[in-house]
């Protein structure tokens, strides 16, 4: 069945709620008008408003009330309407959250899933574009996925409500309508932890997540029909823990790397995953490891400003081709 | 320890016992508290240690009406929450040794380990933080249309912070079966009340969140019971949210490093004047009980029972140092074994 990969998010929600009664939704807007981007939409007619809960503007409630009621027993999935907002429950998710299970010495639980849209490219400005997943890759008692396809969105999703950790799963907004799949009815999951490549190569890798995926399939195929070159594609799905072991194999099979996420560059993803590289492959490398992410400003507005910050197509074509002629 | 939980016995025994029930566990929350803070002066118990010596009255007084389910959220100065709900004194002097038989098993300090199977959450530094979890808990209690509460210990400190607010005005819109307590000591550290708030009552902003606040002496024992009795048994059924204050005063500083030069010998004077503990036996003596030999015997029993927590913890092992990447997560990853490296 060709699902958007909004409805997949949508469609996992409902099967993990109808298979799981302590499954519950909890967020600004989430119930009565189903979401600012309608993700959550007819949850509330399905499941009624026990288990579809709108709350007052209050993130760091929202996080701290999903906690609560976690350690209880629950399975909350708790929505951040803009992932930017996660800022303000900043505490609760790397103080409360992510310590939990730690400081009870294993006898403590957080089964919950913070979700949200992330991602720039639909003229959100500052405030809505942001990709804030760097300020929780590093902090251990937490899991960080974002899928890039519907197959993954609702495969990734199963897994983190069914996970006994708390997982920030970010979903980019500009795939909502944008991205469509076949994929199978019903129930499958994909495991927390484990990168795919979706594109095979040999000659050079991409190493990249989320919006940037798909960016990354269609400057590969270009350069591959241009210039003969083959290149792998290898996406994260999961940012933590990283799946050290199919980085270090591309790396290896291919020996250049190419980093590519809309994340800012200081501080990204991708400086964790070139160090990795650079200690643990280094003697497999024939070109430095090269990093493409969004540049070290803001999430500017006006179209010209956003273009250039960001990463795309044409840039990764760019960069794919200086890479492979080093 | 044989100490059962309050709980049980409470609801079996006369208002006779249950009042000296409620003696004994403020004798025991003083005594532990004394010990830990010549623990500290020994070096045997390291990092912050922050005495609620002086607010044992309004620990006994709210948790005393507790049942079992309930979940509480204590503060850093609550270990008399701990006491109360059950949990073995010995484990909880292990928590304050880092030890591994404590509640973190070395993991953390003082009371940020909590016991789920009675109903203590841990909390956290980020005073205030609890209030949302409280929230998530009395949430989870509504969905499944249960008859338990959660009670969230707060200080005035706290008070000025977003989460108690937003924990607030949350429960306050869902009606939800959470009792919000603050224990007003009337300094945040160094920081005195009249810089902290521009009223005199934290209960009064109750009002804004759609719920009744009742303030109260945490000093008086039998002043918080009259208030935390009818509040939380209106709260088990159905009648929503409600805060108690109860004014306090802590005999030490912020933590037994701070002095608390910015307190007058007056101040500190005036307060232990009211000190829980024998306001409560001048009851009793009233009452008709022979209070000398009542606190005499009570002594006895604390000391012993203290005895034998000093000498579990310090015969707890210190935990093994690979157990640091332990408990982070419910089943490691491959991935995540990796990452354990220095």
């Amino acid at each position: 069945m060709e699902v958007t990969y909004l409805k997949a998010i949508n469609d996992a929600l409902r099967e993990e709620m109808g298979r799981d009664e302590n499954v519950f939704v909890m967020g600004e807007d989430v119930a009565e008008l189903g979401g600012a981007f309608k993700v959550t939409e007819g949850l509330l007619e399905a499941f009624g408003s026990d288990r579809v809960i709108d709350t007052p503007i209050s993130e760091s409630l929202i996080v701290g009330a999903g906690i609560g009621a976690a350690m209880l027993g629950m399975r909350p999935v708790v929505e951040m309407q803009f992932a930017d907002f996660i800022s303000c429950a900043f505490d609760q998710i790397v103080n409360m959250a992510a310590t939990l299970r730690f400081r009870h010495g294993g006898r403590a639980s957080c089964p919950m899933v913070i979700r949200g849209p992330s991602g720039a490219g639909i003229h959100g400005a500052i405030f809505h574009s942001q990709n804030p997943e760097a300020w929780f890759t590093r902090v251990p008692g937490l899991k960080v996925v974002a899928p890039s396809t519907p197959y993954d969105a609702k495969g990734l999703l199963k897994s983190a409500i069914r996970d006994d950790d708390p997982v920030l799963y970010f979903e980019h907004k500009r795939l909502y309508r944008s991205v469509k799949e076949d994929i199978p009815e019903g129930d499958f999951t994909v495991p927390i932890g484990a990168a795919e490549v979706k594109h095979e190569g040999r000659d050079l890798s991409i190493i990249t997540y989320g919006g940037t995926v798909q960016q990354s399939i269609d400057a590969a195929r270009i350069v591959e029909k241009a210039d003969g070159v083959s290149i792998e594609v290898l996406d994260l799905r999961t940012l933590l823990p990283l799946d050290r072991e199919a980085i270090l194999a591309s790396v290896k099979k291919t020996g250049k790397v190419l980093i590519v996420h809309e994340d800012r560059l200081t501080g990204g993803i991708g400086g964790e995953i070139g160090a990795l590289i650079a200690e643990h492959a280094f003697e497999y490398l024939d070109g430095p490891v090269t990093r493409l992410a969004m540049a070290d400003t803001h999430n500017a507005f006006s179209p010209p400003l956003e273009e250039a910050i960001l990463p795309n197509t044409n840039k990764i074509v760019e960069a794919i081709k200086r890479l492979a002629s080093y | 320890m044989a100490e059962a939980n309050l709980v049980h016995s409470a609801e079996a025994g006369t208002r006779v016992e249950y009042e000296l029930q409620l003696y004994y566990w403020m004798k025991l929350i003083r005594g532990f508290e004394e010990r830990v803070s010549r623990l500290h002066r020994q070096n045997k118990i390291l990092g912050g240690v922050y005495s609620g010596a002086g607010q044992e009255g309004l620990v006994a007084g709210i948790c005393a009406p507790l049942q079992q389910g309930d979940v509480v959220l204590p503060l850093h100065r609550d270990l008399g929450v701990f006491l109360m709900r059950g949990v073995d004194p010995g484990v909880l002097m292990a928590q304050l040794m880092g030890k591994d038989g404590g509640l973190s098993r070395g993991k953390d300090s003082f009371l940020h380990g909590g016991d789920l199977s009675r109903g203590v959450f841990g909390s956290t530094s980020m005073l205030g933080s609890s209030l949302p979890v409280a929230a998530g808990a009395a949430l989870k209690f509504q969905i499944k249309k249960e008859k338990n509460i959660a009670v969230a210990f707060f200080g005035e400190g706290a008070a000025s912070r977003g989460d108690v607010h937003e924990a607030m005005n949350f429960a306050g819109v869902r009606k939800l079966p959470v009792v919000f307590v603050c224990e007003n000591n009337r300094y945040a550290y160094s920081t005195p009340l009249e810089k902290q708030m521009a009223i005199d009552d934290v209960a009064d902003r109750a009002a804004a969140y759609g719920f009744k606040g009742y303030v109260c002496s945490g000093n008086d024992l039998l002043a918080v019971l009259d208030v935390a009795e009818p509040v939380l048994a209106r709260t088990r059924e159905g009648g929503g949210p409600a805060l108690i204050e109860c004014k306090t005063y802590r005999y030490h500083g912020h933590s037994e490093h701070d002095p608390a030069l910015y307190r007058s010998k007056e101040e500190l004077l005036k307060w232990e004047s009211r000190d829980p503990i024998q306001r409560f036996e001048f009851y009793l003596e009233k009452r008709g009980e022979d209070v000398k030999r009542l606190r005499e015997q009570t002594d006895e029993k604390v000391k012993a029972i203290l005895q034998r927590a000093v000498e579990f913890a310090e015969n707890s092992p210190w935990p093994e140092v690979n157990s640091v990447f332990d408990q982070l997560y419910a089943s490691p990853s491959p991935a995540m074994l990796d990452g354990r490296r220095s």
